[in-house]
């Protein structure tokens, strides 16, 4: 496990700076270290690399694989001991986690959460001279939602019935196409909807799913966890990341001809990390596709919020499919959504939902039925998913700054993003497209072939090796393009658009110097 | 029109074999009564705060200020929040990297893992590893992601408690293994008895299956037993010989109602017992913020603790646990309040106090007046809730009940569950929804119901009961040879 060589190592100067170690007579091997000191894993032990789930070992998630561990030991390392780096700290840009990075929460949200969370706040007359009356309206309304207002309860398993109807409501505003509550399942962030689908659609490895490359590796992460057969469609960057319906019929009919079911397409508009807005042209042509070939069609819709161009604009699957009149009867359509993303940014709350539409009853019981194993996701996630699908509207309290700061985000996005996209396209032998929508910047790197070779010489994937030497020479940590999938020979990184502004210009700067550097050393 | 690709019949079939009665036939029946308009008194899950508990203060107010930071800056914030609170709020938002809203580490934030450890060290008198400590959306979903890394194929057996909660069976039917059943002995208060656990391990073995893990639930649920120190030395001993990977799930540790047996983790023996053993037994531990005293299960805060896994199964478990990004960031500030409490001293310990003390000394007499109120039925047996949440009564059913139910094509305890169901509007869950002897009938209920409604609850229960059993039941003597 090389890979992880380095998070084990990180975990051993861990250990020995800040050890309260087992004393010699400690009865466990508790420390990574004892344990290799020791005996050799034991084959004899029952759970061991050797014994465990073959489908847990195939299972790879590179945003926070190798690189992410790596940048974590150089961090412990700058704050152990100063100035042993040419950077003063680690620019965490492999993950889209807002939040993380300086992006304040909307107040409107924690305001309501606030409450919700400890309801006798609203008994108390104080709690009006720290609160905006509106905040005190909603968390009353979302109380009366919940059975004896107890929000730490287990709640129905797909989530509060008042909450569900509030996001169809929603959903409804948002697509001019009604929504049923009852298709709504909530969960603790997007990740787990998704893995539900792939539990019930994969049977063997005999199933395929068309995951688009370059992609989000929650999907091959969990068609390998669930044991199916990743059935890749190549998004075209000459076209900005185009989605071609013949590159579709193409990789279907070539998985088909290999023995694979296709079950169903994997769709991610915004895109992630590619970042292109589908045109509605492009996504009927999708649903009919999905509707000929009896395939489920998974749309990944967590940045829905995130469009930074003018001439694009977000349309849901569901409201597509509906618009060429296609109901229930015709197109099997989940729909994902998270918290995460958009101008929220709430990640480490973990709510999110996905809205099952087309599908009958008896495999709806089996949904809930899986549904049910975990009880119900996390109600403070359930209650943001419900305010993210109906913030305040003109004449609320309010409206006006929980206005302002949702543009503030989103323009301040818009301008990194193209900040950030015109930095790398100043980059000798890098291009990059636009980042239309996400929260990503996906350059490819015209790499020479020296340093292909020299990455070769180390055992590592070249846009590995460029990434690495990017984080040792700056702090800034990318996610290499090989763990999203690419057109072989082709080599990219993901960064994200998150530093704050003020950070952007030493990013590029710093960046700009490094890939200068590099280019010389390995120029032909 | 061509099978649609999600049709029933081409469902993932382990999806289809999954069966969790907590949430199954009789709650959704219930439900559909109370959309009726039916009363309807839910004790099929383990829900304290659904039927009247309060939440602690002082935990909601800390996470409450967690949600909403920009509070911290206003000159009132202390008219609304002690300084305890405010301090303990502080100190949890210096623990995130960027507040409640940006992901944690995946294995969930090292500064509350290390509350953990130094829990668990206070508790078994032995160091704890924030490393081997990982952070998850309930105890649950730390359990299915084990169970997941362990099965391989149907070939591989976890041996599990009969009765047991259906977590484990459902699992192992999603992830396609085997499930081993050991009986506990009802006679002897649910006890385990090793020997029967090392039969079922033979008799697996002689189909062909690997038996790879033991689950232990203490204390148990549904039955309540809490496991002497004894029985623990026995079950470790057990694994180390049988090469078992030991899952303790120890989510009822503060839900104790007798003195006896007080509750003893089984990482502690493990270490009591000492080398070979102690470094040889691989064990994962789990706990949570839903049970206890807390009762805060809408939070979804779990962890699992792991024992003498080696390093790259260790790496496994992180690397699976990264695809999920986090588990969420309130409920691991509930995990570390939970093993962090208010101390002797601080503003708030009084009340805090105050507050747990009263659910506790509750639950030990609700504990009782159930078991008490089972055992003056007819035809019903009870053991005493030594532990947990739950009321597991044995229902003896006449032989014509049993017909009855049979002709109506129902198990027979889902059959007396659905009636009592519908004359009282009390929603169990049936025995056979957790496993039991054949032909030996049993429901499930908790003992959640607040004191004040118990009484009522109880002779409801006895009411229909008791008329159930004469209609059932032949005076005359059943013999007719």
């Amino acid at each position: 496990m090389r890979r992880f060589a380095a998070d084990r190592a990180k975990r051993l100067l861990f250990r020995s700076l800040f050890s309260s170690a087992a004393t010699p007579s400690a009865p466990f091997s508790s420390s990574p270290a004892a344990a290799a000191a020791a005996a050799i894993d034991s084959a004899a032990r029952s759970v061991t690399v050797d014994t465990i789930n073959p489908k847990v070992l195939k299972c790879e998630y590179a945003v926070r694989g190798e690189i992410v561990s790596h940048a974590q030991r150089l961090q412990l390392e700058l704050q152990t001991k100063p100035g042993s780096h040419p950077f003063e700290e680690i620019l965490y840009c492999n993950i889209g986690n807002p939040q993380s990075l300086g992006q304040q929460p909307v107040t409107f949200f924690r305001e309501v959460l606030a409450l919700c969370d400890h309801p006798s706040l609203l008994d108390q007359s104080e709690t009006h001279a720290l609160f905006s009356a509106d905040a005190v309206e909603r968390a009353w309304k979302i109380l009366d939602a919940i059975p004896g207002r107890a929000t730490g309860a287990y709640s129905h398993s797909q989530g509060i019935k008042g909450l569900r109807d509030a996001i169809a409501a929603g959903i409804a505003e948002r697509d001019g196409f009604p929504a049923n509550p009852d298709d709504i399942f909530l969960t603790d962030g997007a990740s787990p909807a998704v893995h539900t689908m792939m539990q019930l659609l994969i049977r063997s490895e005999k199933d395929g799913i068309l995951c688009p490359i370059p992609q989000y590796p929650l999907y091959s992460a969990s068609i390998a966890l669930h044991g199916g057969s990743l059935v890749p469609y190549y998004l075209d960057e000459s076209t900005g990341w185009g989605l071609e319906i013949s590159e579709l019929k193409k990789q279907l009919e070539d998985a088909r001809s290999k023995g694979i079911t296709v079950r169903a397409l994997v769709v991610i508009n915004p895109g992630n990390p590619t970042g292109q807005v589908l045109a509605e042209e492009n996504q009927k042509d999708i649903v009919d596709f999905c509707k000929n070939e009896g395939l489920v069609l998974l749309a990944d819709e967590v940045y829905q919020e995130n469009i930074y161009v003018e001439d694009k604009k977000f349309n849901s699957f569901k409201k597509i499919a509906r618009s060429m009149g296609y109901d229930d009867a015709h197109l099997s359509l989940v729909s994902f959504q998270s918290v995460s993303k958009g101008y929220y940014g709430e990640c480490g709350k973990r709510g999110g939902y996905m809205e099952v539409t087309g599908f009958n009853a008896e495999v709806r019981e089996q949904i809930y039925k899986v549904a049910s194993v975990n009880l119900c996701s996390n109600i403070s996630g359930q209650i943001l998913a419900s305010l993210v699908m109906n913030p305040p509207k003109v004449g609320d309290e309010s409206y006006e700054s929980f206005d302002a700061e949702k543009s503030g985000i989103l323009s301040s996005l818009a301008r990194r993003a193209k900040a950030l996209e015109d930095a790398f396209n100043s980059l000798e032998g890098v291009t990059c497209n636009k980042a239309e929508g996400a929260m990503y910047l996906f350059p490819c790197l015209h790499l020479p072939s020296k340093a292909i070779e020299a990455a070769k010489a180390v055992d590592a994937v070249p846009d590995a090796f460029y990434a690495r030497r990017l984080l040792d020479a700056t702090g800034i940590v990318v996610v290499p393009g090989s763990g999203f999938g690419q057109v072989p020979g082709t080599w990219h990184i993901r960064c994200t658009i998150l530093p704050q502004e003020d950070k952007i210009p030493d990013i590029i700067s710093r960046l700009g110097a490094f890939h200068e550097s590099f280019m010389e050393e390995f120029c032909d | 029109m061509s099978p649609k690709p999600l049709d029933y019949e081409s469902l993932n079939e382990n999806v289809k074999k999954v069966a969790y009665a907590v949430r199954g036939e009789l709650y959704l029946r219930a439900s559909e009564l109370q959309k009726e308009g039916k009363k309807i008194i839910f004790t099929n899950v383990g829900n304290p705060h659904a039927l009247g508990q309060k939440p602690l203060t002082f935990p909601r107010q800390v996470v409450a200020l967690c949600q909403a930071p920009f509070l911290l800056d206003d000159p009132n914030v202390g008219l609304l929040f002690p300084a305890d609170v405010i301090a303990r709020a502080k100190h949890y938002l210096s623990l995130t990297s960027g507040g409640l809203g940006a992901y944690s580490d995946s294995r969930g934030l090292p500064g509350i893992r290390k509350e953990i450890a130094e829990f668990i060290e206070r508790r078994d008198g032995y160091p704890s590893d924030p490393e081997l400590i990982y952070l998850t959306d309930g105890a649950s979903k730390g359990v299915m992601q084990i169970l997941n890394t362990i099965i391989r194929n149907e070939k591989d057996g976890i041996l599990v408690p009969v009765p047991q909660y259906p977590l484990y069976s459902a699992a192992i039917s999603l992830y396609g293994g085997s499930l081993v059943p050991y009986y506990l002995d009802e006679e002897a208060n649910w006890g385990l008895d090793i020997n029967h656990t090392r039969q079922s391990v033979a008799e697996a073995r002689l189909k062909g299956i690997t038996v790879r893990a033991m689950v232990i639930i203490n204390p148990g649920n549904p039955t309540g037993q809490c496991l002497s120190e004894a029985n623990l030395r026995e079950v470790l001993k057990f694994c180390y010989q049988e090469n078992l990977v030991l899952l303790a799930d120890e989510v009822y540790q503060q839900n104790i109602y007798q003195d006896e047996r007080p509750f003893i983790s089984a990482r502690k023996i493990l270490a009591d017992i000492g080398l070979p053993i102690s470094k040889e037994v691989q064990l994962v531990s789990f706990h949570t913020v839903s049970k206890g005293y807390w009762g805060e299960c809408g939070q979804r805060g779990g962890y699992f603790e792991m024992t003498n896994l080696p390093a790259k199964s260790v790496d496994e478990i992180y690397k699976v646990a990264s695809v999920s990004l986090s588990p969420n960031v309130p409920g691991q500030i509930f995990l570390g309040l939970m093993v962090n409490p208010p101390k002797p001293g601080d503003i708030s310990y009084l009340k805090f106090v105050a507050e747990s003390k009263a659910i506790l000394e509750s639950l030990r007499k609700r504990a009782h007046i159930m078991t008490d109120g089972f055992n003056s039925c007819r035809n019903v047996v009870c053991n005493f809730t030594e532990g947990a949440m739950y009321s597991f009564p044995q229902i003896r059913l006449p032989p014509k009940a049993i017909e009855t139910a049979q002709r109506a094509g129902k198990a027979p305890d889902v059959f007396y569950c659905l009636k009592l169901l519908e004359a009282t509007g009390i929603s169990t869950v049936p025995g056979s929804g957790f496993g039991q002897k054949e032909g030996v009938f049993h429901l499930r209920t908790t003992i959640l119901p607040s004191e004040e409604d118990m009484p009522s609850i109880m002779s409801s229960f006895k009411k229909f009961n008791d008329e159930f059993m004469e209609q059932y039941e032949d005076y005359r003597g059943y013999s007719r040879m």
